[in-house]
């Protein structure tokens, strides 16, 4: 058995497991995926930036940690280049695994990348309190210490995305057609999505002007924290708005584009972090289930007359997508590229493609 | 509730008797059909010839039919019920088939009855291979290759087509060659050729040997919204059927890629097919790249529906039959969380594990490798927070007298990788007597092409066993014990490893502090809160997800898993008892493990505890909970076992005593109750030594039956007819020894066979029910025909009967459900056993009288005053007739015939005007047919063949042509019958019968066993064996063949009589 590690939440509770990654103390905010499948993509998602992920699946690390093989310049099996995660907390880890693809084991990639990570821990019970008591801060330290969350930061308050993003361009060359891609905390499966359908992109750092730059259409990444910390790009989306260019923003980049089209944006309990999240487009029938990772939203009431909601969360009704009523705006609160989770919404690139010029 | 497409009456098809591969999930799928119709408002229709389900009880559906699923039968309930829809998917595989005939039939168009749900032709689409495999390839998606080839010429084509190695398929395993993996050309040569003598058509298809199985469910309404609810991954590679696999939810081995690369193919074929409501997908999947293929689609819930329904919580058959009537997936409640719909794919934060429960040593000569035939009669499942901790619980809950996957009894440790190399039912101990003597992960996987992800958890158990074997007690430290725990580890395991008993280490364990939790199963991982009562325990926690303590709750032990000897049955008493409690202002606690059956539905009662049925679990679940005592008499003999033990530690049984319960298990203390009350017994004795079983046998006479307590091959229980026959027996079938004793008694010949079924009250008899065998004594009683009310028994025998009855529950001071039989030869009553207990009759006698023996048992056990009940069986102007399922077929190369071992898988009961109406229509639900053509006689000794000389007279009249072994043809011609003689399987010569049943010239075989010489006994199994393997109808008992001609040559046509249950 391994070394213990404690995990202590800002309201004083108190978990005591094993370590399996880097030994070491950590802090940050701490959610809980309910996802049962997809830790090598999840970990290296940036909107968990600064987070401390508890899964509620119990095993995890079954199939190891897939090779660092590229296509079109890209990881193919990762969301982004490292662990974005600050720890991970399982109930049940895996020291065996078995896959075709695997390279290496989890616990082996978190040592590396100096990621803590606990088992051993009730992540129901975990999960269960975040869940009553909402998203809070916590601490890892070692298993006889006291935490001190007198000096602790809080990532909201932070500019996440900015540690997350790129400092200079990268061109993507495909096809014919061009966004631009503004890099909050990209996933990789976002670039993919274009790419497959041969559209070239250009990556921008967060706080690239990109109306400065010809091209067909701009699309605001996803990526961690609070969507009002973006203000330098919700302030290039509003003139981008007002230049007719289309656009899609994505999670963190749907806040943005109702930020910049004059909504209100508010902070959930506990947030969606899941592969299973049930969306009705509105005026229809039809459900999608969604992967989602955001824990904030748009307060729909603030939505102005030329906007429409396009969808809603059919567990909480929160807001989960908004329209422009002419002209070519997008917002997904979900992630239409998935990654882990089910593709039925990845129809929303084609749409958005069309609409490119 | 919204009305949706507007249906005034809809017909629901059940799925008949329990058989291997159709068990007890459609009582549960078709239980929740009725539910969600009548929800809406709707009435609905029920024909279902299994009376033991709890679909067909009063409450449920408006109509029930206890009446063969045929569609002579069924188009007779249409013309009177005059139904406007009809739900096929709910039946399993026989409502399928009759659903498709009907439509082709065009009885449904002619009725105008719209099937609800997916349409006959999607069915149609994925039940027929080729048309499967066109829909497949028109959207894109992959299969298997596969050609049918007629000659070696094209075998050799299509193989280099597919490319080696290849899979060989022949229809029927025959000369002993099976299909099989060709790995090249020349060996391909040999092997058709060889095929090509014996047939005209082989399958050369793509081998999918090694790859991976995974199965997902899928749900989609009629505005093409499509969900997959659940995933499935088989730890036994493609190849066995996957109803014999040990089964894993959610998927484990999988990359998020391959595992929503599978959803999306998944459902972007349902939606190609039209499928509306609830679907089961099953693919292959590569172990080394993403490539996959598509196996089968089953257009109806299914085994597996029933199990992703108990996996997550997620209500598979209500959404499914809510779907059929037009709902929107949106518009379904999440009957779990009440605040989500059930538009959702569940997230589970925990795994739940099948395993299926094989009784192949119930038969004799059986084929015990695992294929793509299913063997298995039934499953448990086990909810836990990691993969050793729920494979641990599963193997003990399959009752096999295991402790878990490690410290069992040694297993033949020759030899192990001959052993693994074959798929069978022990192969799990077998991997760990392998990892035991250390062999590799690679080398096991190699043998059994099982992932190594499950190999190397499979090992860390056998490791932790290794590391704490011989350790001692009080030195497993707060770790290291919770770790064992965590893994699995029982008490008792935990005890066999430190040389001490379960109860010690249950003490240092609880003195430690370590104690398991309690969590919900709740669809969606506590992403919501959920006040659901569908629970589990385990070790990989600290907080219980319940408040304990609940005012008023008593617990009612559940039957586990289905098995020959105990089924739906008894499903059916625990879900009236639970209900019958709830009614009474108590709050029902069950604990069952079976994903089969009703009550394991979680919404049936207060709360469920989906977990162990052992000593352990239960006083985990008593200490937590506090009830105000257990029910231990509706669940069968698990629960009845564990009476004496659980009060030994301090819990309160209700009903009679635990000691009473013990007075009548043991053979000496109720034999000695017996001689005191002056009640007659077969003469019978346990002994030793082969000298004094000799003696005794000698003294009491031949035949005797004998009952060995440790089995060395096959044989059982058995009837001995000579002295040399004891002599084999005791010498090769079974071992007779100080440490192994012999129960010897003396069996009654031509005796008839009676049965009580009972409840008393502090001893006083308040209800009973007595119901006569057709068969003389000899055949289990679960396999006889029972006859309720009794047609042919004496008034004398039945007042002998009830008297004695009443003198034992005295005796006992019975407060509760009991069952007595009896054997009655010219007036003359013995008593054979005691249960105090429900038995597998209490729903036949209980839906045939009207009156529910089980809610009257539990309102005696709560101590309600004993009611004055006025139905008397004397009263009843029809009769019930319960007949034997028996699932031969699909067990190759057993014997199909009947002994004092059960046999069959399940059983029907049907009703009818007299005996001969209600006994034909439950042959006919069985799947006997009226003789049309010919008849095939092999009739025994000339005492039986004496018996059917009337029958068969009349029965040539008719028309019907009759064969014969040489023996009883003659026997016939003599008494002026034509016989036509058909040589015997070893004559070799022509016409012999082999060909003749190959060729399906009869559509009945009548083939009594005669238990003499050797050769005879070969030849009448070839006969049987070749009978069942056709699908040929077969009576191996010369009381049933009489009965059966009898009923036949007085039908008026059954099928006229069609009335409701209500309507007797």
């Amino acid at each position: 058995m391994n070394e213990k590690l404690k995990l202590v939440l800002e309201d004083g509770t108190e978990y005591v497991g094993y370590s399996f990654g880097f030994f070491a103390r950590t802090e940050g905010e701490i959610v809980f995926n309910t996802g049962m499948i997809g830790y090598p993509e999840t970990l290296t998602d940036p909107s968990y930036f600064g987070q401390i992920l508890v899964e509620t699946y119990p095993l995890i690390g079954n199939y190891g940690v897939p090779n660092k093989s590229e296509k079109d310049g890209i990881l193919q099996f990762f969301e982004s280049d490292k662990i974005q995660i600050r720890a991970l907390i399982v109930n049940d880890y895996s020291f065996e695994f078995s896959h075709w693809s695997a390279e290496k084991s989890l616990s082996d990639w978190l040592i590396e990348e100096k990621i803590p990570a606990i088992y051993g821990i009730d992540t129901r019970a975990l999960t269960r309190k975040l869940r009553d008591k909402g998203t809070m801060l916590a601490k890892i330290v070692l298993e006889n210490e006291k935490a001190d969350f007198s000096n602790i930061i809080d990532p909201n308050k932070q500019n996440l995305v900015e540690q997350v993003s790129i400092s200079s361009e990268i061109e993507y060359a495909k096809g014919k057609s061009r966004i631009i891609l503004v890099d909050h905390g990209v996933k990789f499966n976002i670039l993919r999505e274009f790419l497959n359908r041969d559209i070239s992109i250009l990556r921008v750092p967060y706080n690239f002007d990109f109306n400065s730059i010809k091209a067909d259409g701009i699309v605001i990444s996803s990526g961690p924290g609070d969507p009002m910390q973006c203000k330098e790009t919700i302030e290039h989306t509003k003139k981008a708005i007002l230049e007719n260019k289309p656009i899609l923003g994505i999670c963190l980049g749907h806040q943005i584009l109702g930020l910049a089209a004059g909504c209100d944006t508010y902070k959930l309990k506990y947030g969606h972090r899941s592969h299973n999240q049930p969306v009705n487009e509105m005026g229809t029938k039809r459900t999608l289930i969604t992967t989602q990772n955001h824990g904030f939203a748009i307060k729909r009431e603030t939505l102005s007359e030329d906007w429409r909601e396009w969808f809603t969360n059919d567990n909480d009704s929160t807001n989960e997508g908004i329209v422009h009523i002419s002209k070519p705006f997008f917002g997904t609160q979900f992630h239409p590229e998935a990654n882990p989770g089910p593709d039925d919404t990845s129809y929303i690139f084609d749409m958005f493609i069309r609409t490119l010029k | 509730m919204i009305r949706k497409d507007k249906y005034n009456k809809i017909l629901i098809l059940g799925s008949g008797a329990l058989q291997i591969g159709q068990a007890g999930e459609f009582d549960y799928s078709g239980s929740q059909a009725i539910k969600a119709l009548k929800e809406d408002g709707i009435k609905t229709i029920l024909i279902n010839p299994n009376i033991a389900t709890i679909q067909t009880s009063e409450q449920l559906a408006d109509e029930v039919y206890f009446l063969p699923l045929s569609i002579n039968y069924v188009e007779k309930v249409i013309e009177k019920e005059k139904p406007d829809g009809i739900l096929l998917g709910f039946g399993g595989q026989t409502a399928l088939n009759v659903g498709v005939e009907l439509y082709n039939s065009g009885i449904l168009q002619k009725h105008n009855i719209k099937v609800l749900g997916t349409s006959v032709e999607t069915i149609q689409n994925t039940e027929d291979r080729k048309l499967f495999a066109e829909k497949v390839t028109e959207v894109g998606l992959q299969m298997a290759q596969s050609f049918s080839v007629h000659s070696v010429d094209e075998a050799v084509q299509a193989a280099e087509k597919i490319g080696f190695p290849i899979m060989l398929r022949i229809a029927y395993a025959l000369g002993g060659l099976g299909s099989g993996i060709v790995e090249n050309k020349q060996d391909l040569i040999e092997k058709a050729n060889r095929a090509f003598s014996f047939t005209n058509q082989i399958l050369i298809e793509e081998s999918l040997f090694g790859w991976k199985e995974v199965e997902y469910e899928i749900v989609r309404d009629k505005f093409d919204n499509a969900i997959a609810v659940c995933s499935m991954e088989n730890f036994d590679p493609m190849g066995i059927h996957t109803g014999d696999s040990i089964v894993i939810s959610p998927v484990q081995t999988l990359s998020a890629t391959e595992n929503f690369k599978l959803r999306s193919i998944g459902i972007k074929l349902i939606r190609h097919l039209g499928i509306i409501g609830e679907c089961n997908i099953q693919y292959a999947l590569s172990p080394n790249s993403e490539d996959y293929r598509i196996i089968e689609v089953n257009a109806r819930l299914s085994r597996s529906s029933a199990l992703a329904s108990k996996a997550t919580g997620y209500p598979l058959a209500f959404v499914a039959t809510k779907l059929s009537i037009g709902y929107a997936l949106n518009e379904i409640e999440n009957s779990v969380t009440k605040q989500t719909s059930a538009a959702f794919e569940p997230a589970l934060d925990y795994v739940v594990l099948k395993f299926p429960r094989w009784d192949l040593q119930k038969f004799n000569q059986v084929s015990t490798t695992l294929g793509s035939e299913m063997k298995s009669v039934g499953e448990v499942m086990a909810i836990g927070r990691s993969f050793e901790e729920v494979l641990q619980k599963a193997i003990r809950m399959l009752d096999i007298g295991k402790n878990g996957f490690v410290c069992n009894n040694s297993e033949n440790t020759e030899d192990i990788r001959n052993q693994i190399k074959v798929a069978n039912p022990n192969r799990i101990f077998q991997i760990a007597t392998a990892l035991e003597q250390n062999l590799s992960i690679d080398e096991i996987n190699k043998l059994t092409k099982i992932d190594k992800w499950f190999l190397y958890k499979l090992k860390r158990i056998v490791d932790l066993k290794k590391k704490f074997q011989s350790s001692k007690l009080e030195e497993i430290d707060f770790d290291n014990f919770y770790h064992l725990k965590k893994a699995g580890f029982s008490d008792k395991q935990i005890g066999l490893l430190s040389n001490s008993d379960e109860f010690s280490v249950r003490a240092r364990r609880k003195s430690l502090g370590i104690c398991p939790v309690v969590k919900q199963i709740d669809t969606l991982a506590a992403e919501y809160p959920a006040k659901t009562n569908y629970l589990y325990l385990t070790y990989h926690g600290t907080e219980n997800d319940i408040n304990f303590g609940d005012k008023n709750q008593i617990i009612v032990l559940g039957s586990g898993a289905y098995r020959i000897g105990s089924s739906v049955e008894f499903d059916w008493c625990c879900v009236n008892a639970a209900q019958t409690l709830d009614k009474h202002n108590y709050k029902s606690v069950m604990i069952n493990y079976n994903p089969e059956t009703v009550s394991t539905d979680h919404d049936t009662f207060h709360k469920l505890y989906f977990d162990e049925l052992s000593l352990e679990r239960i006083l985990d679940i008593y200490e937590k909970e506090n009830p105000i005592g257990v029910i231990v008499s509706v669940g069968g003999q698990i629960p009845n076992n564990l009476a004496i033990k659980l009060s030994k530690n301090g819990v309160k049984i209700l009903g009679t005593s635990p000691e009473q319960i013990d007075n009548a298990e043991s053979r000496d203390k109720f034999s000695e109750i017996l001689d005191n009350l002056e009640i007659d017994q077969p003469q019978w004795e346990e002994l030793t030594d082969y000298e004094s079983a000799r003696i005794f046998c000698k003294n009491v006479g031949f035949p005797v039956l004998i009952r060995p307590s440790y089995v060395l091959s096959g044989a059982a229980m058995s009837v001995i007819l000579s002295e040399s026959e004891l002599n084999i027996y005791l010498k090769n079938a079974s071992e007779i020894s100080k440490e192994h004793p012999v129960v010897i008694s003396k069996f009654i010949t031509d005796a008839r066979e009676i049965e009580v079924d009972a409840v008393a009250q502090d001893g006083e008899v308040v209800v009973y029910a007595i119901s006569e065998h057709v068969e003389n004594a000899g055949v289990h009683s679960g396999d006889a025909t029972i006859v309720f009310p009794p047609q042919r028994t004496y008034l004398e025998t039945m007042r002998k009967v009830k008297l004695i009855t009443k003198k034992i529950a005295n005796k006992l001071q019975i407060s509760g459900p009991f069952n007595m039989q009896f054997l009655a030869k010219d007036n003359e009553v013995k008593v054979i056993e005691c249960n105090l207990r429900a038995s597998r009759s209490f729903p036949f006698i209980s839906k045939v009288l009207k009156l529910n023996f089980i809610e009257i048992a539990t309102r005696m056990i709560l101590g309600e005053k004993k009611p004055a009940f006025h139905h008397n069986s004397f009263d009843l102007d029809y009769v019930g007739v319960k007949a034997p399922q028996f699932s031969f077929t699909r067990l190759k190369g057993s014997d199909p015939i009947l002994g004092v071992e059960m046999a069959s898988t399940g059983e029907v009961a049907c009703i009818g005007d007299d005996f001969n109406e209600a006994f034909l229509k439950s042959m006919l639900a069985v799947g006997y047919k009226i003789p049309q053509k010919a008849i095939f006689l092999s009739t025994g000794r000339t005492e039986e063949k004496a018996q059917i000389i009337e029958e068969l007279r009349k029965i040539q009249k008719n028309g019907i042509k009759l064969f014969g072994t040489e023996a009883t043809a003659l026997f016939y011609q003599r008494n002026g019958i034509d016989v036509e003689i058909l040589y015997r399987p070893f004559d070799k010569k022509s016409p012999n019968v082999m060909d003749y049943l190959e060729e399906k010239i009869f559509d009945l075989v009548i083939n009594i066993p005669k238990n003499t010489d050797e050769d005879e006994l070969d030849s009448d199994y070839l006969i049987r064996r070749k009978t069942v393997d056709f699908n040929i109808p077969l009576i191996t008992n010369i009381q049933i063949a009489r009965r059966f001609f009898k009923a036949i040559l007085s039908d008026k046509g059954t099928e006229n009589q069609i009335r409701s249950w209500n309507e007797y």
